[in-house]
């Protein structure tokens, strides 16, 4: 029965929405009042419904009702409660369903917060929000009903996929969606703008937290991903450049340039149409990501609910909403006219370099994912692109990215010139000269050390524009002091992204260059050594919990005979899913990462060997920290007073 | 005695374990190497990363070869023969890559010169002027009422 009231509340939200899609659109062009007010409710109605729906749906999987099909196949009655909840958006349509909550969450939220927005720009920026709604209920309830019954009705469920049963990852796709749907927001208004044929200062502003809060979950989301595969892949990679991920960092880069430009326009006034074309592209690039991810196109390790049939639906709706918006900007953009760009050594020249790098790094992720995929089409033949092309291609475009973005900030609108800078500049340039230095001392690696010394110029260059902001130096004291408190909150959540990038940029170097690893076929008792760690093996443990079997062991740690730590780790066989998963053992610090995992037995025959891998991971935990830094940035960044969501009663 | 055997069996195991081992500089080549061949049966992991049985057969090719002699490029260049362009997570540069490589370079130097040579008309035009500054900052305020 609530499977089927869910169903209907699903559907009802569809019919708002279709309503919405056309309504308020209508009302805009007529100027009738009304009409346009329409959006507002319909709106809020169709979020309500979209949520009692997702409420019938997780009251399905907590009550392992599994007449339902989804239930039946991705929960059990074993399992444990988290899991029961994130089964929930474990599988292609609860998480499609998931998707359009939020969807419907971001479209109800700009009514609540948006009460002086011009009403015929709310209204059609909420058509067009409504239209992506449309056509992706449409997709969940053609082709995906989470609510299908299926009789006769199991015992028990299949059980969710052991990888999946993580808190790590129970978490990541909420947050992954949050930002990749937050991006619907300002490509609504992007292409509500080109519809009405203006943009401006006020449209920026307003936009600009919509822009910062999902980038912010997005950061998450992906910082949560690469966390998750870190530890529960078992092998140590924090990122593999697989096409999921790629499809997941490509919204980011091209977020953080919008984030960069909406800045300009807000500020400037200029860059208008550019700014539309970014808010449209950034939303594409999420919709390419659910399009690879939910069908399957590019098989990895994360798509695990693949259907290509499905694909062919999401691929119309991305060919439909992404053409659409871009033919619309193609006829519409000459209309949307700015003020003229700044100087090239100025703020706004240092942005719009910001917006050249960090989009040629997008197309450049862009090309290294689908290329095999379109060579294999034309040709027929199979070429790989893995790490070592994003090192040689990605990483230089970041690089240069850094050396601006470590003096760039200090620059003044429209028009600077750098002798003012000079002795700042000078004191980071020998910075970055000893920190290098230094470090190829310790490290002994060229580009290890040069990449060490230029998150140093970062982090120390982003301290530097601070200072200057507060005129240290200039003022006395205790009057900079009171500047540096009178600083909006985007100065600190400029502050705080930027050396959280400088932090999260060392740990990758980090962990690039000076990682260790060795793999050894060992007995209890028998120890490996890694980077001057020494690996030992304890007694082998086999024994049944909860769902899954496991053979595991401790391992004992130790550096010229003194304890580290001890970590377990172990071999589990989910019976139900007929699956074996790795728990490796990690000794996290600041520091570095200990890590050790066991894997299979090297020569079945004889029962007393088993691989042990040791890993040593120095600031690793650094990239996540950095990310976290980043995000939280972010969420400063909506605090600023000139940013405040206009007319709301949700003030300080 | 039973222990006797044990520690002696250890011993010969740890023998043989280092005498299968290669020495460390050859170690630190190898796995240079490996984490630029794909596995190929597994999904996007180089055979250093994977656990499967093929990769651990192209592991020990990789080490094999390397005790035979072979630089790191020759190996590489082995294994391409062997298992074809799709082994090399680092792509080949030739014919049907030559897009794939030059194109980031391509965009951030064409990027970079559209940025040296546009047109500066910011110094002829004036930004907004005070009057349009104040009815900017006049409507601003009014939405903060």
């Amino acid at each position: 029965m609530i499977a089927e009231i869910g169903h209907i509340a699903l559907i009802l939200a569809f019919v708002v929405a279709l309503a919405q899609s056309v309504l308020p659109m209508v009302g805009a062009s007529q100027n009738a009042p009304r009409l346009m007010a329409f959006g507002d409710r319909a709106a809020i109605a169709q979020f309500i419904l979209t949520a009692f729906s997702f409420i019938c749906l997780t009251i399905v999987f907590l009550s392992s009702d599994f007449s339902v099909k989804l239930a039946y196949n991705h929960s059990h009655s074993a399992k444990p409660l988290l899991y029961k909840i994130s089964g929930v958006w474990a599988n292609h349509e609860g998480s499609m369903l998931l998707w359009v909550l939020i969807l419907a969450t971001y479209g109800a939220l700009v009514p609540i917060f948006g009460r002086r927005l011009p009403s015929s720009l709310k209204a059609r920026a909420l058509a067009v929000q409504a239209m992506l709604a449309v056509g992706f209920m449409g997709f969940l309830i053609l082709t995906s009903n989470p609510f299908e019954r299926v009789v006769p009705v199991p015992l028990d469920g299949k059980g969710l996929n052991p990888l999946l049963q993580d808190p790590g990852l129970a978490f990541h796709p909420p947050f992954l969606y949050l930002g990749y749907v937050g991006f619907s927001i300002s490509f609504s208004f992007a292409v509500a703008a080109l519809i009405e044929g203006r943009i401006d200062a006020v449209w920026a502003r307003w936009l600009r937290p919509w822009v910062l809060l999902a980038w912010s979950f997005l950061t998450i989301g992906i910082a949560l991903g690469s966390y998750w595969a870190y530890y529960e892949l078992g092998w140590g990679g924090w990122w593999m450049w697989d096409p999921v991920e790629n499809v997941s960092f490509m919204p980011w880069l091209a977020g953080t340039a919008l984030l960069h430009s909406i800045l300009v326009l807000g500020t400037r006034h200029s860059l208008p149409s550019w700014t539309v074309l970014l808010a449209i592209s950034t939303f594409s690039l999420s919709l390419i990501g659910t399009f690879v991810v939910r069908s399957g196109v590019l098989v990895s390790v994360h798509a695990f609910a693949t259907d290509p049939e499905r694909g062919v639906y999401i691929l119309a709706l991305l060919g439909i909403t992404t053409g659409a918006a871009l033919a619309l900007y193609a006829f519409r953009a000459a209309t949307l006219t700015g003020a003229p760009g700044g100087k090239s050594v100025s703020r706004d020249g240092a942005l719009v370099l910001n917006n050249i790098l960090l989009v040629s790094a997008t197309l450049t992720v862009f090309l290294g994912t689908f290329y095999p995929l379109f060579i294999d089409a034309i040709s027929r033949e199979k070429i790989s692109v893995g790490e070592p092309y994003f090192n040689l291609t990605f990483t230089p475009i970041m690089c240069l990215l850094i050396v601006f973005m470590g003096t760039a900030p200090m620059l003044k609108w429209r028009s600077d010139n750098l002798s003012r800078l000079k002795s700042t500049l000078l004191k980071l340039f020998i910075i970055l000269a000893v920190v290098t230095g230094l470090t190829y001392l310790i490290g002994k690696s060229v580009l290890g050390a040069l990449a060490i010394g230029l998150c140093a110029y970062l982090a120390f260059g982003t301290i530097a524009t601070i200072l200057r902001r507060a005129k240290f130096g200039e003022l006395p004291r205790d009057q900079s002091y009171a500047l540096l408190r009178a600083q909006p909150a985007a100065t600190w959540a400029f502050v705080c992204a930027h050396i959280g990038l400088a932090i999260c940029a060392a740990g990758i170097t980090a962990m690039s260059v000076w990682s260790a690893s060795a793999a050894k076929a060992l007995q209890p008792g028998q120890s490996l050594s890694v980077a001057g760690y020494e690996f030992t093996m304890g007694e082998l443990e086999n024994a049944r919990r909860e769902n899954y079997e496991f053979l595991g062991t401790d391992v004992r740690i130790t550096k010229n005979g003194k304890a580290i730590k001890t970590v377990h780790t172990e071999r589990r066989y989910y019976p139900i899913r007929n699956m074996l998963t790795t728990e490796a053992g990690l000794h996290l610090s600041l520091r570095h990462t200990l890590f050790a995992s066991i894997s299979e037995n090297p020569d079945p025959a004889s029962k007393a060997k088993w691989v042990i891998r040791g890993y040593y991971h120095p600031y690793v935990v650094w990239i996540w920290l950095g990310a976290l830094l980043m995000a939280l940035g972010g969420f400063i960044g909506l605090a600023d007073k000139r940013l405040r969501f206009r007319g709301s009663e949700v003030t300080e | 005695m039973k222990y006797l055997i044990i520690t002696i069996l250890t011993f010969f195991a740890a023998t043989f374990a280092f005498a299968q081992s290669l020495d460390a500089k050859m170690e630190v080549r190898a796995q240079e190497i490996g984490a630029q061949l794909r596995c190929v049966v597994c999904q996007n992991q180089s055979i250093e990363e994977s656990d499967a049985s093929l990769a651990e057969d192209m592991r020990r090719l990789v080490r094999a070869r390397l005790e035979a002699g072979d630089s790191n490029a020759d190996v590489i260049d082995f294994m391409q023969e062997r298992y074809g362009d799709y082994v090399l997570l680092k792509p080949p540069v030739q014919g049907n890559t030559f897009v794939l490589w030059f194109t980031p370079f391509a965009l951030v130097l064409l990027g970079l010169l559209w940025f040296a040579f546009r047109r500066q008309k910011a110094i002829a035009n004036a930004p907004l002027s005070e009057e349009e500054r104040a009815k900017l900052d006049a409507i601003l305020k009014g939405d903060e009422r």
